[in-house]
């Protein structure tokens, strides 16, 4: 392909008027859009926005109801994602589509192997990957075994897995929802070194710092529409902002003088080991008093699941204790700890914060289902239950048609505001939150926080557990770095850096 | 090549105006694949008869007459459905909870060899029936309730997978039983008055009374069979408990964050489970064979999984399934009698609805029916979720 020269864009991808709806909604609506050659073009939207639609469309996953799509000037129609890639583009899902117990090596060729006769030629498939690898800057050892890298590894092989295809458009999704600061840092180099080699790269992404970071042009998608192009060098987190959710943002949570009170929940030499009995806390000391936030900051894997599983019964420890309103909760049920006043938002939002078939008014009771309010004489009273989710679902303004919908047609956004609806409801004296804000958009984010800092107002233990360094530094008094199952240091938050944090959550030390 | 192409293309045609007609005129939704698995079945049973030289027509008409050819006929046909209400139910409720119990089988045995067992106590005789009858269907439905309780015990306690450990059970059960009845020397349980082998006669008063003379004997069971039936949709449906076990069904990591014991509805579950089977056994005990015989539940369990299967684990629905099921296994003499067909050609029509109603893609594709519960949210919705 020939080069060409700074300032005149050629358009590689172009989307044009392009419509799609599923029944009851339009997921897109007259959308356009324009990929040049070597560009970081960025899709931004809040989740539902129709960011994933459209890209699924240009990947030939859906088909769309109206509009064109041009690839290098022609026009395409495919019928499946196989065309699609036949015509260089490559997506990466936000969930990867690999196989952990085969090869880096084996992944990449799959679907596209390298055969010698009836066998695979796995050494030539390693040379090819191994080139690839050099060639992109992309470190990937073409032996290791998926299953053992850790995600940020697994990232770069369905980069290289992409590329090994001859992808030269490439659409990441959400490709940093799943990692650590540093391999964040780490992923913009790549994807920067890669439009240096004339590859063109749509990035869907709701993260405003990384827009900024990373894009050359940025497309805003709301409710399935265009509302805006622009251009890193003129937009500002602000604009953006306000842009995606169709009003003004407030960023710095608003929030008054912390005033605690007695220690609510307070943490001893604990120690607990992970499902394969690796001792993941080791010795974690803390006090958290009411009235105050206490966030917990660390990189992922640091023990963070197993303490708050522990903490809120749901795991036994091997030693150390728990007690909470001067009471010694350690291997109580969290049935026990929950009507002790202990409100708990888990981190992973699928596997334990909802029944995904259940109706929003079933998910809105899930830990209150046996109360006498909505159930005498062991038959449920249904409607109490439903009066008491609507209620809910106002105050805490889910959008949903009904709430007898089942909790899965709606948004990652609108499910976490039904676990927080669920657990910041009742009589709470303390409070364990972890990753309360992870996937959401920027309106669902804001809200969440001003419900947490409520409570802190009203007198409640705030625990938050988060991976995120924004949500940590905005909300909390103070902060604890866990570092391999220990409290490398505690700062006060108005004390606090990024980089003071960051050293701590790399190395343990505090500087 | 181009002919058979077409003829497929008129099934399908064909297949979806069926789906057509009795969307707009019944609204069977979630029911839809059972009804299909069962017409397509008979259809490839009719192909099958076709090749060994009978007319399908004339074999599902003397079928047809079997099941419910007269009052005889359909009294018969009831009666041989009862008890797959209860295996079924016991399949039913367990897959609620998550579990596969496959343990029918052994929970039957266990059940109506119980229920025989208390039934011949020299003293049931003193009793009166309202007090005798309601005591042999308790114990049977005792003996269920702890052969499926065992396995449950095991998945909470120890991690062991009810499938593997309720066909062990089963195994357990079914040669235990055997040689309890069979064996004369030492006596356990055997008849020494019989020649063939049995346990002892029960109690008259212990004898659930006769609806109709038929054949098999359509008796007061029925209306304890179908009355659980509503009794479990309702515990299903609208008590506590019964949003314990469906909340462990669908998730159990959730129902363990939310407070629910999750060991305890297991163990609880498969013990109720087993008490329908249980029941099931203990009501045939009574109402019909008046002893117990190593043989005489033999495959009821097994059955049992496709009819819960076929009713999609509804309750209410159970009734309809097993009534078609115990019909056909009822009818299905008359056709081997007039038409020359094997009995054997309806156990095949029989897998074969299984079969529709597991591999529903088949059905789904040939008649054109959606998947329920589609939803354009739910892809992106549930990976936003992780």
């Amino acid at each position: 392909m020939a080069q060409v020269g700074n300032g005149t864009a050629r358009p590689v991808l172009e989307v044009e008027g392009i419509t799609k709806t599923f029944p009851g909604v339009v997921a897109n609506d007259n959308v356009s859009l324009t990929l040049n050659q070597g560009e970081i073009h960025c899709l931004l939207g809040e989740n539902g926005a129709g960011k994933s639609t459209l890209m699924n469309m240009v990947f030939g996953l859906y088909r769309p109801d109206s509009g064109t799509i041009r690839v290098r000037g022609e026009e395409v129609h495919f019928e499946d994602s196989g065309e699609a890639i036949a015509r260089g583009i490559g997506m990466v899902h936000q969930h990867f589509q690999l196989i952990p117990v085969f090869s880096v090596a084996e992944n990449i060729i799959l679907g596209n192997e390298i055969t010698k006769g009836a066998f695979l030629d796995l050494d030539t498939a390693r040379r090819q990957v191994d080139a690839l690898a050099d060639r992109y800057g992309l470190a990937v050892d073409p032996d290791a075994i998926v299953g053992d890298l850790s995600v940020g590894e697994q990232q770069r092989v369905e980069l290289v897995k992409a590329l090994f295809r001859d992808a030269d458009i490439l659409i990441l999704d959400e490709p940093t929802a799943v990692l650590t600061p540093g391999e964040v840092d780490d992923f913009f180099e790549v994807v920067e070194s890669l439009t240096g080699q004339d590859k063109s790269i749509i990035f869907i992404t709701h993260k405003l710092r990384e827009v900024l970071a990373v894009a050359d042009r940025i497309t805003v998608l709301r409710a399935g529409q265009v509302v805006g192009t622009t251009t890193a060098e003129t937009a500002t987190q602000q604009s953006l902002a306000n842009l995606m959710v169709g009003r003004d943002v407030v960023f710095r949570v608003e929030k008054a003088e912390p005033d605690p009170g007695k220690s609510v929940i307070r943490v001893e030499d604990l120690r607990v080991t992970d499902d394969r009995g690796v001792e993941t806390v080791s010795g974690f000391d803390v006090e958290v008093r009411a009235g105050e936030i206490f966030g917990i900051a660390g990189v992922e894997g640091n023990g963070q699941r197993e303490l708050v599983e522990t903490i809120c019964g749901m795991r036994p420890a091997i030693g150390g204790r728990v007690e909470m309103l001067g009471q010694d909760t350690t291997g109580w049920s969290p049935r026990k700890i929950h009507e002790l006043g202990v409100a708990h938002v888990p981190e992973n939002r699928s596997k334990h914060g909802v029944v995904a078939q259940y109706s929003i008014a079933d998910n809105l009771v899930l830990n209150r289902y046996n109360h006498r309010k909505f159930s005498q004489r062991g038959v449920r009273n249904t409607a109490a239950i439903n009066a008491e989710a609507k209620e809910l679902v106002e105050r805490f303004d889910v959008r949903t048609p009904g709430v007898e919908a089942a909790i899965h047609t709606l948004s990652g956004g609108n499910q976490q505001k039904v676990i927080v609806a669920r657990e910041l409801t009742g009589d709470l004296r303390a409070l364990v939150v972890a990753q309360p804000t992870r996937g959401l958009d920027v309106g669902s984010i804001e809200f969440i926080h001003r419900k947490i800092i409520e409570l802190r107002d009203q007198g409640v233990a705030v625990l938050l557990v988060s991976a995120e360094l924004d949500e940590i530094l905005s909300l909390s008094d103070r902060i604890g770095v866990l570092y391999r199952g220990r409290l490398a240091g505690t700062v006060e938050a108005t004390e606090a850096t990024r980089e003071e944090l960051g050293l701590l959550m790399a190395t343990g030390a505090q500087s | 090549m181009n002919g058979v192409g077409n003829a497929n293309a008129g099934v399908g045609r064909a297949a979806s105006q069926v789906h057509r007609f009795l969307n707009e005129v019944w609204r069977l939704q979630p029911l839809y694949v059972s009804l299909y698995a069962i017409l397509l079945s008979f259809v490839v049973g009719g192909v099958l008869i076709s090749i060994i030289g009978v007319n399908p027509f004339t074999a599902y008409w003397a079928l047809l007459r079997g099941m419910v050819g007269g009052g005889d006929q359909i009294a018969g046909s009831v009666a041989r459905s009862v008890p797959f209400i209860g295996s079924a139910l016991a399949l039913a409720f367990a897959f609620r909870a998550g579990l596969f119990n496959i343990g029918a089988e052994g929970q039957l045995l266990a059940g109506g060899v119980t229920a025989a067992f208390v039934g011949a106590l020299s003293w049931m005789s003193d009793l009166p029936g309202i007090v005798a009858i309601p005591l042999i269907l308790i114990a049977g439905t005792m003996g269920g309730a702890i052969w499926g309780g065992i396995p449950g015990v095991l998945r909470a306690k120890t991690g062991a997978h009810e499938v593997i450990s309720t066909i062990m059970l089963n195994s357990l059960v079914l040669f235990g039983v055997r040689w309890m009845v069979n064996s004369r020397d030492p006596v356990v349980l055997r008849d020494t008055d019989s020649t063939v082998p049995r346990t002892d006669p029960i109690s008259e008063t212990a004898v659930l009374p006769e609806l109709v003379d038929s054949q098999p004997t359509l008796h007061v069971g029925l209306f304890a069979l179908v009355g659980i039936c509503f009794v479990v949709a309702f515990l299903l449906n609208r008590t506590t408990f019964g949003f314990e076990v469906g909340t462990v069904g669908l998730n159990p990591h959730a129902s363990h964050y939310a407070g629910i014991n999750v060991n305890r509805v297991i163990v609880a579950s498969m013990a109720v489970s087993g008490s329908f089977a249980g029941l099931a056994a203990a009501s045939e005990i009574s109402g019909t064979n008046g002893f117990f015989q190593p043989g005489t539940f033999f495959l009821m369990g097994f059955d049992g999984i496709a009819i819960a299967l076929l009713a999609r684990t509804n309750p209410v629905a159970i009734i309809a399934a097993a009534l078609l099921w115990g019909s056909m296994l009822s009818g299905a003499p008359l056709m081997q009698q007039e038409a020359d067909v094997s009995i054997d050609v309806v156990r095949i029509i029989q897998a074969m609805v299984l079969l529709f109603v597991a591999a529903d893609a088949i059905v789904r594709y040939l008649f054109r029916v959606r998947e329920l519960d589609q939803s354009p949210f739910k892809a992106t919705s549930i990976e936003g979720a992780v």
